[in-house]
Parts: C-alpha cells; sequence; structure tokens
C-alpha cells in the first residue's frame, strides 16, 4: 500500500500540488485521472523519487521514503517498476537486453536463469520470439509491452505507468489495459496509472482518483463515476457525447443497484 | 548569476559520480564500450588530421625558411615541437570536443528527453556514476593515447611530405628529430592532454545530462557543449603554457 499525506510540490512560485493525501491500494489498479496541467505526472514524479515534494510524506508499505537513506532509497527503488509514456526503452539494447539489464544490474544469477526470466516475462507479455529486435524495429504497442516486461522482471511490489496508452489504437489499448490489469493481480502489485483514456477508467478503475488544480477532487471506483455528484468530475468525464449516452444507457439499465 | 547556477550544477554532477557501484561488472562493461566508442571512433579522424598537420607543418616552415645560414635539419625541429607540444594536443582535441563531446552531449540528451535516465533513476542507478563516470574515465585514458598517436603520425606526416615534395630528405628529417630533443616537452603534451580530455568529455556530458525540452534542445546543448569545450580548451592551453614553458 502507498500512502501519501500532506504532499506540496512547488516550481519557483508556481504551487502544483497543494495538500494531497490518499491511498494506494494494494492489488488493485488505481488510476489517477484529470486534465492536462492538473498535477498528475507531478504526482507520479513523486511518488517514484523523481521530484524531491517540498512538504508531506510518502509511505511505501508504512515507510517513509522522504525520510530514507540513500541507501534504504536505493533498495526501495528495487521493488519500484515504471512504464513511461514513451516507454524509455534503451536505444542501443534489443528487446532481450533491455529486460536482461535489471537483472544483470541487481542480480547474480546465471546467465540461463535471466534467459529464463526474460523469456518468461516475453511471453507472459505476448512477445515471444522478439527478444533480437531493436526498440526502432517494433510498433509503438509492442514498445508498452516490452516496457510492462522489463517493469515487472525483478517482480515489484510497486508498479507505475504513465499515460500507458497515449499514442496507440483503440485496440492495442485495449490489450495494453488487460495486460496491466492482470499482471496487477497476478503479482499482487500496487498499480498506479496516470491516465486520459476512459475506457481504461471503465475497464481497470478498481480505484480512481480525480485531480484538479493540484488537489485530489474525488476518490472511488469506475462503477461509482456514473453517480458522482462532483461537477468537475461531470464535466471531465462525460466531455464526450459518447460518455455522456455511455452514462445515459447505464443509469437507463438501472445498474445503480449493483453500485 | 547564471554562470555561477551552471557551474555549481557541473560541480555537484562531478560529486554526484562517486557512489559505490550497484553492480561493478556493468560499469566495467560500459567502461570498454566507451573506450572503444571514443578510443576506436576517433581514431580515422585523428589519424587524417595528424597526417595532414605534419605535412603542412614541414611545408609551411620551408616556405618561411628561405635564410642560407639556417640549416634545413631545423624544419624536423620545428615540426617536432610544434606537434608535441601545440598541434596535436590542441587542435586534435578540438577536433575531438566536435566528435566525441557532441557525441555523449547529443547521446545523454536524447536519453533524458526519450525518459531513459529516468528509467535508471527509478530502477536504483545512480545515473551520474553508471552514464557520466564511464564516459570520462574512458576519455582520459582514451584520448592522450590518441594524443600521443597523432604526435607519432603527424611528424611521420612531415616527414612524408618533406620527402615527396622534394624540400628535405628523410636522412635530414631523422637528423634534425634527434637534436635539441627534451622529453620535457611530451610531459607538457600529456598534462594538456589530460586537461582537454576532461575537459572535453565532463562539459559535454553536462550539457547532455542536464537538456530539457525536446530534439532541437538537444542539437543546441550539443552545439553549445562543443563552443564551451574549445573555448575551454584554448583558455587552459594557455594557461598550461604560461605554467609550465
Amino acid at each position: 500500500m502507498i500512502e501519501i499525506k500532506n504532499l506540496k510540490k512547488s516550481f519557483a512560485e508556481k504551487t502544483i500540488l497543494h495538500d494531497v493525501s490518499l491511498t494506494m491500494d494494494t492489488g488493485k489498479c488505481n488510476l489517477i485521472i484529470g486534465s492536462s496541467g492538473s498535477g498528475k505526472t507531478v504526482l507520479m514524479k513523486c511518488l517514484v523519487g523523481l521530484f524531491a515534494p517540498d512538504n508531506g510524506s510518502i509511505l511505501y508499505d508504512d515507510l517513509d521514503m522522504i525520510s530514507m537513506s540513500v541507501p534504504e532509497r536505493k533498495e526501495l527503488r528495487q521493488k519500484i517498476g515504471m512504464l513511461f509514456q514513451g516507454s524509455a526503452l534503451f536505444d542501443s539494447m534489443t528487446v532481450e537486453q533491455n529486460i536482461k539489464f535489471p537483472l544483470d544490474m541487481f542480480t547474480n544469477i546465471r546467465h540461463r536463469e535471466k534467459m529464463k526470466k526474460v523469456n518468461e516475462v516475453l511471453d507472459r507479455v505476448n512477445l515471444k520470439g522478439a527478444n533480437n529486435k531493436f526498440p526502432s524495429e517494433i510498433s509503438g504497442g509492442m514498445k508498452k509491452r516490452v516496457g510492462i516486461a522489463r517493469s515487472i522482471v525483478l517482480n515489484p511490489k510497486y508498479l507505475f505507468c504513465d499515460e500507458p496508452n497515449s499514442g496507440l489504437d483503440p485496440q492495442t489499448s485495449l490489450l495494453i489495459d488487460e495486460l496491466i490489469h492482470d499482471i496487477t493481480h497476478e503479482y499482487n502489485m500496487t498499480t498506479v496509472i496516470n491516465t486520459h483514456d476512459m475506457n481504461s477508467v471503465m475497464g481497470m478503475g478498481d480505484k480512481v482518483i480525480y485531480m484538479y488544480m493540484g488537489q485530489k477532487q474525488w476518490e472511488g471506483n469506475n462503477k461509482e463515476l456514473f453517480y458522482a455528484k462532483d461537477e468537475k468530475l461531470a464535466e471531465f468525464i462525460f466531455a464526450t457525447d459518447f460518455m455522456r449516452e455511455a452514462k445515459e444507457l447505464h443509469l437507463q439499465h438501472g445498474n445503480k443497484e449493483q453500485v | 548569476m547564471k554562470f555561477f547556477t551552471k557551474f555549481g550544477e557541473y560541480l555537484l554532477m562531478l560529486k554526484g559520480m562517486f557512489s559505490r557501484p550497484e553492480n561493478p561488472k556493468m560499469y566495467w562493461k560500459e567502461f570498454m564500450h566507451q573506450c572503444v566508442e571514443i578510443g576506436i571512433g576517433s581514431l580515422p579522424i585523428v589519424i587524417i588530421i595528424s597526417l595532414f598537420l605534419g605535412g603542412v607543418t614541414t611545408v609551411q616552415t620551408a616556405y618561411q625558411l628561405v635564410s642560407p645560414l639556417v640549416a634545413p635539419s631545423t624544419i624536423a625541429q620545428i615540426v617536432r615541437d610544434s606537434m608535441i607540444l601545440e598541434l596535436s594536443p590542441t587542435v586534435v582535441s578540438i577536433v575531438l570536443a566536435g566528435v566525441i563531446g557532441s557525441k555523449i552531449a547529443s547521446e545523454l540528451g536524447n536519453m533524458r528527453i526519450s525518459e531513459q535516465i529516468d528509467a535508471l533513476e527509478i530502477m536504483g542507478i545512480n545515473t551520474k556514476a553508471y552514464l557520466i563516470m564511464p564516459k570520462i574515465v574512458a576519455a582520459l585514458l582514451m584520448i592522450p593515447l590518441l594524443i600521443a598517436l597523432s604526435a607519432i603520425l603527424g611528424i611521420w606526416g612531415g616527414r612524408m611530405a618533406g620527402d615527396l615534395s622534394g624540400i628535405l630528405a628523410t636522412d635530414i628529417f631523422d637528423i634534425g628529430l634527434r637534436q635539441n630533443f627534451s622529453p620535457y616537452n611530451v610531459f607538457v603534451s600529456l598534462v594538456k592532454a589530460y586537461i582537454f580530455a576532461f575537459v572535453i568529455s565532463s562539459v559535454s556530458s553536462y550539457y547532455g545530462y542536464f537538456v530539457t525540452g525536446g530534439a532541437l534542445e538537444i542539437g543546441r546543448s550539443s552545439t553549445t557543449s562543443v563552443v564551451v569545450s574549445c573555448i575551454l580548451i584554448l583558455v587552459c592551453d594557455f594557461a598550461v603554457a604560461a605554467l609550465l614553458l
């Protein structure tokens, strides 16, 4: 579980995060949604330690990351996997080398065992046989899957995904969502996902946090979204005709009782 | 004020490189990779430049030495000392600032923009130690070797040019080469080589590592790193000459 308490972050004189407090549950996909500039990415970068917050605490299973020593923080980071918006694969390495890199850096296991592990995760993300391809030779969806494979190769406890569907077609987006959702439950990870994609929100939002102007505006799950009273959230979620129609259909079918 | 901010950032970057490696084997692998990139990668241009620098120095020195009172073997002495003291360390380093410096800056800049550096940080790797340190150490090893090779090739190029153009016979050139040779000049040349190697690798690493923005900024930081490295090379060249000669 990740617990954030009174997190504040400013750049120069502009405050991006105002006293954010929230909890990310274990074994669930915790989605952070919000319009551009709402502070989602800054929040995620604070969570993974790329930005140092001005105030507040970030507790990883009751251990405060901010007050950790450098070796403790390094140890924690090995339990964190992250999928970047642009995948952030190492250009000069093949798919196999990319995935093997964390194993080479942090484990002393034999080459054969490393390769077994690499092939296992490649198989898990449906990329069997893509070992020797370079990132420039594969599609955006494949890059994301390699990114996921690299993130999970050390069996992390926490997985962070920054806009995993950006730049992907709807079908591939769905596959990536399913993969993240399944892996989260399979490995019992705490997964935090930044997204704009409403299909992702509806499909895998075990927990949804809506950020507005650097503050947590709303918290719930994907089913509760349809009945949320928050005006700002409603404006954001039901901005398109498609989503408004989906809401009407949902309400007509009387799913309210199921919530 | 901006200068001091950048200089402080540069010093902090250098300080940040010193930490216990997560896996020494991986650092060694990266170091060897950089040795190949910097050393072998720059070899063709260093060979070509050195041969021509030596050749041109021979021809132009002969052109200016019109007095019959000056022995022709003096040309060889001038070529030798020019190559060892100035042309090999400084001119070759300026060229290497373009070749290696821009490569380092654009490589790190690209890694920064495409979040590869962030990915390494999140894994718990000290990116300054893993990405910058091997580049600087490899440059400190390979650039002095390239400069030593350049001095040898330059002198050989001068000898060949003198012979081919009929200015100076090789036996007279060889006599001149051995006259008044001061090993101290080689020491000064190596001091310059180490300083320039550090300037090229650290300045370009700084500009690449701290790049912000997009593809345009990578190009800009790469150009800035070359310009700053060249200026610093010339300033250090003057300082070393003033202090050691």
